[in-house]
């Protein structure tokens, strides 16, 4: 049995240490399988700078949705004696993106690899401060998290001088959002980790160089910050024989939809779409047939059938015109009408807008408008021509933001796949899969 | 600074190279090529932000690169070798898609809105080329909200450029304005209906670039841009000498529009002198000559106020004064630091040098001739607005600066930027138009700004150091850290509190490292040791830093420019009337009732024969009331003076910057102060008096006779100047009903009125190009018709008009070696038992008298009080509002008491200038009482 957990966990790090009833690991189940192992080797025996150089090895990418390579990220930040003080990890834990519910998982069942994730990322880049940005929905999360930095501020982990280093000093917080999708886009959150509105920062600078409070910041998503224990713990090239591609490690994979058995589940990262989607998830349930499916969330573009074997790794299914995202699939089957699929997808999405520049707070209420039009039998085919010609308008670096162009993703295929689904709205005059 | 400062780089627009400078962004940067861009939430002044998108351009990677990608001109930073295409067709789509974004929810109501003719939304999308509305949704409605006196309020308008939140609250440090909600229903308000608190706020309705915010006062008596009739002016509120458009139709003045300077008030101009002008248009305006006593009671008719008055016709006045002035016996001329300098210097002329006074209080007299000393005969150098705002470090020594003079406050608020600015350019590579990713990086870090005051004021919320004493101990202070600044300074011996020693250090030690220190002080609490204090600290920074500069400001307007000509005290002047050394007295645009006590005031009043030349009937015109402790009679004779709209002149700012205003209209019998007099002169054949007759000549004559004047008649082109042999149109291209205008009261269409005073004309005629600055009589470009087309008139945008700015500076500091310190350092600030030592504190709103009497300003206007130390109230048992009786001997006051914690100890404050509250001169010692039954004196009104 023992033998078996640890194979577990070798093959899934993140997840396979997690107890049967769902209850948060505490403190000395964490350290029983291996936990703050890698913060004790890291402070004996690596300099900050091995640290990021090991995660670099390990090809981890950001799990948040774009892909960044992490160690990479970290070394922007100015290091050296002039270097500016404070810095700050920020753990972005806001996951508001529709259908994903994967660092939920890993904060709910074993918040101290969140927090000893942040704390060899705070070693690593010489950051004394340390914030949580965590959904405002999250309450389990933040109860779990709560015990679990009481646990480790007690242990040392945290707070002055951590296991008796004489250099490092680290100081942890929670901080609940108050819930704005923009959040989510990290230098939205750290304006609302201000106190100001959730608003994205211009890039350059980037947080590493001018981030909380103006200071050398790095802000990373939870999943990402979960793998850097078993990095630094077990080697970056352990790490990368994880994976099935270049990238390192595994990845939560998740499927939402008319799915048999909804789910999220630790994969070798580039297990295929189908393997999770008939193999994992159980395939589409009964009466139901497969028509698309969004591989990341809701701001990614919609793949079909031709697309199940690929892949489910950043590189293939950005060649397929998609992204990986956060690897959490939703799932769009025949009895769901596209249209109306779109409109769920776009309301979200202009509400979430910011308002902060022009063709996100205008150009996705008129998409919205014009959708519903379409959905109630008001719909023209130039509206079609509308929707499409408005998507495009709101492409990367037209917009501040990636928000309206991670809207329009999913509208693009969706009209490019279901055109004829909308078509057939405007020519009935009615939703086709509407009641009667 | 910007290393990047000075350099220029190469870019290639539509192919084309183009050399530009290489700190600007390429809006900027194709701006000042004088290419038409459109663009929202860019501001010259306030920078860039990237948020309405409406400034996209394509830019290439090489000559190659034939796709492009689209970037926002205001957040690209130029570089050598960058090439940018305005006019490829998938920039100028989208350009075009902004457009039709903002123009969703925008209503179509051009025809009633005030911003209709000069918005600039309406120019962005005329040349972007939207006129087809494709969407058949509706509009998204907001409510508006009630925000005072001065703004309107329309969000339905709005589209969300940020500029209002941006400016009022980041720029200009206000408090109570915001944005609220999200998504396609952001809202720019106050948190409830209220007033603005800001005196800056009347410059939303310049930085909107919509109808969302505007002029409320304008909108009593609406005009469109186009039919107002417009000249170059300045703003007549403080001595700061902000360059203002006054506006007029049918006779009345109708708004005022900030004219930008660059070195002066730049893009903005605080409320006082944007709300200030409507006591022109007063139903009290004196408009025609009278004689108001004595020998014309047979043939007097009643005025409004009851008292009897004869009108002189229009061949009377002259020959009536020249009796008057030809009996006289001696002659006093008093000036007016609020009157034009060449109605001053004629009645210099007419009086005769050694009778002319200059108006000021005895006290200000001799502080106005200490400052002109130290900024002309020390080596320090005062700055202009813009350099203010440029200061790494500040010291406000003594002044309340927000309240008298308000743009110097803003500039300081810039100012604490500086400091935090320099290393983020420089740590963190951050272009200074970034403007949003500057201030993120910057945060609350300022640059050291030290308020040495009285009591609280509206600057300390940014302050390094706030020290609050009576103004001598804030001198005392200020010589202390002179003397921590170099060897040479005197040395400010003890006691001093632990506090301001610690104080002293922290301002020596952020003056010290500071690459361009400024030093402020001024006239307002009557200290001459603030003004020497001020002196020997900037002096002292000088030793060590050739950039220190020293700014002092005076009370009004063209105080400086009556500085410069001299004059005797006005004791003298009551002397000589009490000494029956002169039986007529002359006063010109001023009320002595502000500059004398009243005994003094009662004194000089009671000559023979008193003329004013005055725009409103002030205690001097009208005299005291009977019901008053004293009754005073007013003037005998009284002449219509033309306030600053209706009349040309010079006013000499404190930065000793000579500016000319320009008559916008002429309105019946009111004439220039300088004209009365010239006329005059003219009319008792005195000699000389026949080559004065053109301002040209008064201000040659004046040149000649003052060195001091050396380079005045530069600072605007001579009356005789024209471009192609034409005049300068003040009305626009557009000016509608010039044949009907009239035509209630005659068909025949007047000839236009003739102005041989100056290079302006009284028509649409004449050159439609741009005139030399001071010229500049409306902003306007082809495509442009609101005030962005600013633009268009600066040699690169946010820099200087082209060919200069306008203005001649008459001051400049002294060439020395080495600095005459001022040794004579008052002892500590000693409180008696019985008496309080009572300051003026200044009111944006109140404290001029000029502006409160219009209704807008009024309703800002605080009521009296006397403010007194929270522990010297608790001593005498006084509580919050508490009506006191304040006793200064000569008149007294009753006041409610405002309970100030930080009022020093043994100090009074007193509301300057309020309504009501004159005949002393302060600062003064007053004896406080509670006013028993039946006891104590009359309160004045």
């Amino acid at each position: 049995m023992e033998g078996k957990n640890k194979q577990n966990q070798r093959k899934r790090p993140l997840t396979g240490s997690f107890r049967a009833d769902g209850e948060p690991l505490d403190l000395v189940e964490y350290e029983k399988a291996g936990g703050y192992e890698a913060l004790r080797k890291a402070l004996k025996s690596m300099a900050p700078k091995d640290v990021q150089e090991e995660v670099k090895a390990s090809n981890l990418r950001g799990r948040g949705g774009a892909g960044f390579p992490t160690g990479q990220k970290w070394s922007f930040v100015p290091t050296g004696e002039d270097a500016p003080r404070p810095r700050y990890v920020v753990a972005n834990a806001d996951e508001m993106e529709p259908g994903t519910f994967k660092d939920r998982i890993l904060m709910e069942n074993s918040p101290h690899m969140l927090i000893e994730g942040m704390a060899l990322a705070a070693y690593a880049i010489g950051a004394e401060h340390a914030y949580i940005f965590l959904r405002g929905e999250y309450v389990r999360s933040a109860r779990a998290l709560e015990m679990a930095l009481a646990q480790a501020r007690q242990k040392n982990y945290l707070g002055q001088n951590v296991l008796g280093s004489d250099f490092f000093s680290l100081e942890m917080h929670i901080h609940m959002s108050a819930g704005r999708y923009m959040c989510g886009e990290e230098t939205g959150l750290l304006n609302s980790l201000e106190g100001k509105r959730a608003m994205p920062r211009t890039k350059p600078p980037y947080p590493q160089v001018s981030g909380f409070m103006g200071k050398p910041t790095v802000v990373n998503n939870v999943e990402t910050l979960c793998n850097v224990p078993h990095i630094i713990r077990n080697g970056a090239a352990w790490f990368k024989s994880l994976s099935l591609g270049q990238d390192g490690g595994t990845k939560i994979y998740g499927a939402s939809g008319r799915v048999k058995r909804p789910g999220a589940w630790e994969l070798p990262l580039g297990t295929t779409i189908r393997e999770i989607l008939e193999g994992h998830a159980g395939g589409m349930r009964d009466g139901y047939r497969f028509r698309g499916l969004m591989p990341g969330g809701a701001s990614t573009e919609f793949l079909v059938e031709e697309h199940l074997d690929l892949p489910m790794d950043f590189d293939s299914l950005q060649k397929a015109g998609s992204r990986m995202g956060t690897g959490t699939m939703i799932i769009m089957d025949d009895r769901t009408c596209p249209v109306g699929m779109q409109i769920s997808l776009q309301s979200f999405f202009a509400r979430e807008s910011c308002g902060w520049c022009t063709p996100c707070r205008e150009g996705l209420p008129w998409i919205v408008h014009t959708l519903n039009a379409i959905e109630d039998g008001q719909g023209e085919m130039e509206d079609i021509d509308l929707l499409l010609e408005q998507a495009r308008l709101l492409a990367p670096g037209h917009t501040f933001c990636a928000l309206a162009p991670g809207a329009a993703e999913p509208l693009l295929s969706g009209v490019r796949y279901f055109r004829e689904d909308f078509e057939r709205h405007v020519r009935e005059k009615r939703c086709p899969w509407g009641e009667g | 600074m910007d290393k990047l400062e000075g350099k220029t780089v190469t870019v290639y627009i539509e192919g084309k190279p183009c050399q530009v400078k290489a700190e600007q962004n390429m809006l900027e940067a194709c701006l000042s090529l004088g290419m038409d861009l459109p663009y929202f939430c860019w501001h010259p002044a306030m920078h860039s932000v990237g948020a309405c998108r409406q400034c996209a351009v394509k830019q290439f990677k090489d000559e190659n690169d034939k796709k492009g990608k689209i970037v926002m001109s205001c957040m690209t930073q130029a570089a050598e070798g960058m090439r940018i295409s305005i006019k490829d067709p998938e920039a100028v789509k989208f350009r075009a898609g902004v457009i039709e974004w903002l123009m969703l929810n925008h209503p179509h109501d051009c025809p009633v809105c005030d911003e209709g003719g000069e918005c600039h939304l309406q120019d962005m999308t005329v040349m972007t080329g939207h006129t087809y509305r494709r969407t058949r949704f509706k509009k998204r409605t907001h409510k508006n909200q009630y925000l005072g006196p001065f703004i309107n309020h329309e969000m339905n308008r709005c589209i969300q450029c940020y500029r209002c939140v941006r400016f009022y609250n980041h720029y200009a440090g206000g408090r109570d304005f915001g944005v609220f909600g999200a998504h396609d229903n952001v809202y720019f308000g106050r948190h409830e209906d209220g007033v603005l608190e800001s005196e800056f706020s009347g410059n939303l309705v310049e930085v909107c670039p919509t109808g969302v915010f505007t002029d409320r006062v304008f909108k009593k008596c609406y005009t469109r841009k186009w039919d107002l009739q417009t000249a170059p002016s300045i703003c007549v509120h403080c001595s700061m000498g902000c360059n203002i458009i006054p506006g007029e139709r049918y006779g009345n003045l109708r708004r005022i529009r900030n004219r930008y300077n660059g070195e002066v008030n730049g893009y903005f101009i605080c409320d006082r002198g944007r709300y200030g002008f409507e006591f022109a248009n007063s139903p009290g305006r004196i408009r025609e000559p009278y004689l108001a006593s004595g020998d014309v009671s047979s043939l007097a008719v009643e005025g409004p106020d009851g008292k009897n008055k004869k009108i002189l016709a229009e061949g009377e006045v002259l020959p009536y004064l020249k009796t008057v002035i030809g009996g006289a016996k001696g002659i006093i001329g008093i000036g007016s630091p609020r009157a034009s300098l060449e109605a001053n210097y004629l009645l210099r002329k007419l009086a005769g040098p050694g009778n002319f006074c200059s108006g000021f209080s005895e006290a200000e007299s001799g502080l106005m001739r200490e400052m002109i000393s130290i900024l002309s005969g020390g080596p320090v150098r005062t700055p202009s607005l813009r350099e203010a705002a440029m200061s790494d470090a500040v010291l406000v020594l003594g002044q309340d600066v927000p309240n008298t003079a308000p743009m110097l406050g803003l500039a300081l608020r810039q100012a604490v930027r500086q400091k935090p600015m320099d290393r983020v350019l420089r740590e963190l590579k951050i272009p200074h138009w970034n403007d949003y990713a500057v201030r993120d990086a910057m945060q609350e870090e300022r640059g050291p700004l030290f308020m040495a005051s009285v009591t609280g004021g509206r600057l300390d919320d940014i302050a390094a150091g706030v020290f609050h004493a009576a103004p001598d101990d804030i001198a005392r202070i200020g010589f202390r850290v002179a003397q921590a600044l170099s060897p040479n300074a005197p040395r400010a011996e003890g006691p001093f509190s632990a506090e301001a020693l610690s104080f002293a250090d922290r301002v020596a030690k952020g003056l010290k490292e500071a690459k361009r220190p400024l030093v402020v002080s001024g006239t307002g609490m009557g200290s001459l040791a603030l003004l020497q204090a001020a002196a020997n600290i900037a002096w002292a920074l000088w030793e060590g830093n050739r950039n220190a500069a020293l700014s002092l400001v005076a009370q009004e307007c063209n105080s400086v420019g009556l500085a410069l000509l001299g004059g005797t005290g006005i004791n003298d002047a009551v002397r000589a009337v009490e000494e029956k050394r002169a039986d007529t007295v002359i006063i010109l645009e001023n009320d002595v009732f502000d500059r004398l006590d009243l005994p003094g005031a009662e004194a000089l009043l009671r000559a023979r024969q008193v003329i004013v030349l005055d725009f409103l009937p002030t205690h001097t015109v009208n005299g005291l009331p009977k019901n008053h402790m004293v009754s005073v009679a007013g003037a005998a004779v009284v002449l219509p003076s033309a306030p600053f709209a209706e009349g040309s002149g010079t006013l000499v700012s404190s930065e000793g910057r000579a500016q000319r205003f320009y008559k916008v209209f002429s309105a019946g019998r009111a004439e220039e102060s300088w004209r009365w007099l010239r006329d005059l002169m003219v009319d008792l054949g005195m000699p000389g008096s026949e080559a004065l007759f053109s301002p040209d000549e008064v201000l040659s004559a004046m040149e000649r006779e003052f060195p001091a004047m050396r380079g005045i008649v530069e600072a605007a082109p001579a009356s005789d100047f024209r471009i192609d042999g034409m005049k300068v149109p003040r009305q626009p291209k557009r000016y509608s009903g010039r044949t009907a205008i009239r035509a209630a009261m005659d068909v025949h269409e007047p000839k236009p009125a003739e102005d041989a005073d100056s290079p302006l004309s009284f028509s649409m005629e004449g050159y439609d190009g741009q005139p030399p600055s001071p010229l500049i009589s409306r902003f306007w470009a082809p495509g442009w018709n609101s005030v962005q087309s600013v633009n268009k008139f600066q040699s690169e945008v946010g820099g200087p008009l082209r060919g200069g700015d306008p203005g001649r500076r008459l001051i400049e500091p002294s060439k020395v070696k080495q600095a005459s310190y001022f040794t004579d350092i008052p002892g500590p600030f000693a409180p008696r038992g019985n008496e309080f030592f009572v300051v003026p504190l200044y009111h944006v709103f109140g404290s001029e008298k000029l502006s409160a009497l219009s209704p807008g300003i009024g309703e800002r206007v605080p009521s009296p009080y006397i403010a007194l130390n929270t522990e010297d109230a608790k001593s005498k048992a006084l509580s919050q509002g508490e009506e006191v009786r304040i006793d200064f001997g000569v008149v007294s006051f009753r006041l409610p008491v405002e309970l100030d914690p930080l009022m020093p100890r043994g100090a009074a404050g007193f509301p300057f200038g309020l309504p009501g509250l004159h005949g002393v001169v302060l600062p003064a010692w007053g004896r406080i009482s509670v006013p028993g039954a039946g006891a104590g004196g009359q309160a004045v009104e």
